[in-house]
């Protein structure tokens, strides 16, 4: 139960040259053709397994809202098929079919009969169903009274009153206040637990990689690559540089993970290492003590503007700290090509313990997305322990004192 | 084969969905005296003033008399036997060629049964239907022109006038999503067909080069039984609904396969 089988998937919308062109056709015996496929997905081939998370990203328009119709069933696809075994939930569309004047109770059943329940099963579970939304007493009153969360909150309740086999996830964790929003997002890894398997849409990096075992990258309605979330994503972020002309390679590392590299190549990453103050090479580092980046740049060509950034991302692939030489109010200007450029970062880890990787960046201005010279993730990696201090949890190293009166 | 495979299939969504489709149909039902102070009275209230427009005012008032019948609410009984059931036909098609149009929302976002949404449209109608046509009887026991037993031939003469709007509707339900003039047209053909069809006037008032036109009208044979049965007391010749009944299967059949065929690409349409 639970198992998605996505063979050979297909949508195309069919183009008609003007107003009568369908008339035409569907008029014409035979035969006849008159339209042109528009191909919006091609050739999706994946298998999830009972239990995985996948999330599945893409810039707008990339096919991610259309893969999840063709899945759900509200669209028919043009190629290939789709097999889904178990009983399948989808948070596409939160408070669908709400009617304004009835109120949350009467509603609550209607869209609960919408997803496949009986009226009976629906009022038997509303004790749960109002307890998770806790609207309290505006439950019977009509939702044209409801703020757009509370209206959010009764659909979700509703939605996943019972656990799926299957869910289905659209951005809709997007809207409520961040109490719910982290009280719904519980409730999705609790399904998870328990087995259910997750088919995630989402913007958000962190969510992807906090809950997803795999990642799924559609552009231009093509399937361009499937694996670990924190490597998808760090090639979702290179090709999201506006830059066209750029190259994207991506290495496996000794570790197994997989370093991303991409830009125009006007400039290079030669050599990046960490040291400690006596500039000796560094891997592990004491939490507190102070650490230098060494980065080497070499110009490819001329280069009007020269920004070297570097980010600390956490083992989950979160942002632990990052900045870059023009917020360091350093950036350089009008580089010969073939000069050699040394940087130097000087900083405090005053991280916690854990593993980590730097990333680094070439580029002009402020980000990578305008003229990105080069993007390297997973750069450096090193690890934070904690020796010297007390004992703590956490990300960050705030030393803190401490002081009792009684 | 496949056609029954496909018919099947859409009897099971439709169970499967019963408890959504009549919840559904309670809803639109409520819905519209929802926020209302007498809330359900109006239901009863409306149909109740248009069943005595009929009756008193071109009874009593304007002294409407139909030759050859001697009560003083001939006219009446002729008018509201055509008018109430029109309004059923009416209700049925112009509803079910605008279902799609009208829950695009609901069709994109959510997968369930879509043949639910014209089967709600039909069970809606005919709960309006019922409604007032049930007082039209309560008037008609009370005035004294229950017509006797022969009144219990008006359901199978609805069952078919049901069927032919469903297969019309249907029809022209699917048709519309992918040309959306088919809906403007049929709603100005709506207004032309009721008034060709004798519903106010009796077929013979009609020159006879005209009147001979009337077999090509479906709802006129069915209009002209309502009549006979209401007005006259006459048993309908069951073999003038022939063409009619032929006409409905006929369109049934086709709105079953423009749906079954354009059933995907329907949505992509909305």
């Amino acid at each position: 139960m639970g198992q998605i089988q996505v063979n050979n998937l297909g949508k195309a919308y069919k183009q008609y040259s003007g107003r009568w062109a369908r008339l035409a056709e569907w008029l014409t015996p035979g035969n006849a053709v008159r339209h042109q496929l528009k191909w919006v997905l091609q050739d999706i081939t994946f298998n999830i397994q009972p239990g995985e998370a996948v999330g599945i990203i893409g810039i707008n328009g990339a096919g991610k809202s259309t893969l999840l119709k063709l899945i759900t069933g509200t669209a028919q696809p043009t190629t290939g098929h789709v097999s889904i075994s178990g009983q399948v939930a989808a948070l596409l569309e939160l408070g669908m079919g709400f009617h304004p004047d009835f109120t949350g109770r009467q509603n609550a059943i209607m869209a609960g009969q919408l997803l496949g329940m009986t009226a009976q099963e629906v009022t038997d579970l509303m004790p749960q169903i109002e307890a998770f939304a806790e609207i309290g007493e505006y439950i019977d009153s009509p939702v044209r009274v409801y703020s757009s969360g509370m209206q959010m909150r009764l659909a979700f309740s509703v939605a996943t009153v019972k656990r799926p086999d299957v869910l289905i996830v659209d951005e809709a964790l997007s809207v409520g206040d961040a109490y719910f929003q982290h009280k719904s997002f519980d409730r999705i890894r609790q399904f998870q637990k328990a087995g259910t398997t997750l088919l995630i849409v989402s913007h958000d990096k962190a969510a992807i990689q906090s809950i997803c075992d795999q990642a799924i990258l559609l552009k231009a309605g093509r399937l361009v690559m499937q694996g670990k979330p924190e490597a998808v994503m760090d090639y979702y972020n290179a090709i999201s540089a506006a830059h066209q002309q750029q190259e994207i390679s991506q290495f496996i590392l000794a570790n197994g993970s997989i370093q991303t590299v991409s830009g125009n190549g006007q400039a290079s990453i030669e050599s990046a290492l960490l040291t400690d103050t006596t500039d000796q090479k560094i891997e592990i580092i004491e939490v507190g003590s102070t650490v230098r980046l060494v980065v080497e740049v070499w110009a490819q060509s001329d280069l009007p503007e020269l920004v070297v950034g570097f980010m600390i991302k956490d083992r989950l692939g979160q942002q632990v700290f990052g900045t870059n030489s023009h917020h360091c109010r350093q950036p350089l200007a009008q580089i010969k090509k073939g000069e050699r450029i040394r940087y130097l970062f000087e900083f405090n880890a005053n991280i916690g313990p854990g593993h980590y990787t730097i990333a680094l960046a070439l580029h002009t201005k402020d980000t990578h997305l305008e003229n990105n010279y080069e993007w390297r993730d997973q750069a450096l990696l090193f690890e934070v322990v904690n020796n010297q201090q007390d004992e703590f949890v956490g990300t960050a190293w705030l030393k803190p004192s401490l002081k009792i009166h009684l | 084969m496949r056609f029954v495979i496909f018919i099947t299939s859409l009897l099971r969504g439709l169970h499967a969905y019963r408890g959504f489709i009549l919840g559904t149909v309670k809803r639109d039902f409520q819905s519209k005296y929802r926020t209302s102070t007498l809330g359900a009275t109006w239901s009863v209230v409306n149909p109740l003033a248009m069943i005595v427009v009929y009756t008193v005012i071109f009874s009593q008032i304007m002294s409407t008399r139909l030759p050859g019948v001697e009560s003083v609410f001939g006219y009446s009984v002729f008018l509201c036997a055509g008018i109430l059931t029109w309004g059923l036909f009416a209700e049925i098609t112009a509803r079910t060629q605008n279902v799609f149009l009208e829950n695009a929302n609901l069709l994109k976002k959510i997968s369930f049964p879509r043949i639910s949404l014209p089967v709600i449209v039909v069970l809606n109608a005919g709960l309006n239907f019922t409604i007032v046509f049930g007082l039209f009887t309560i008037f008609l026991i009370i005035s004294g022109n229950f017509p006797g037993w022969v009144f219990f031939a008006i359901f199978p003469i609805l069952a078919i006038q049901i069927l032919f709007s469903v297969g019309l509707g249907m029809v022209l339900g699917v048709l519309n999503v992918f040309f959306r003039d088919v809906g403007q047209f049929f709603n100005i053909a709506l207004q032309f067909w009721f008034w060709l069809t004798p519903i106010i006037y009796p077929a013979d008032i009609l020159p006879q080069h005209l009147r001979s036109l009337l077999v090509f009208n479906p709802m006129a044979p069915l209009m002209q039984a309502y009549q006979g049965i209401l007005v006259l007391g006459q048993w309908p010749h069951w073999g003038s609904l022939i063409p009619v009944m032929l006409t409905s299967l006929a369109f049934c059949s086709l709105g079953l396969h423009l749906f079954r065929k354009h059933a995907g690409e329907l949505v992509d349409e909305l």
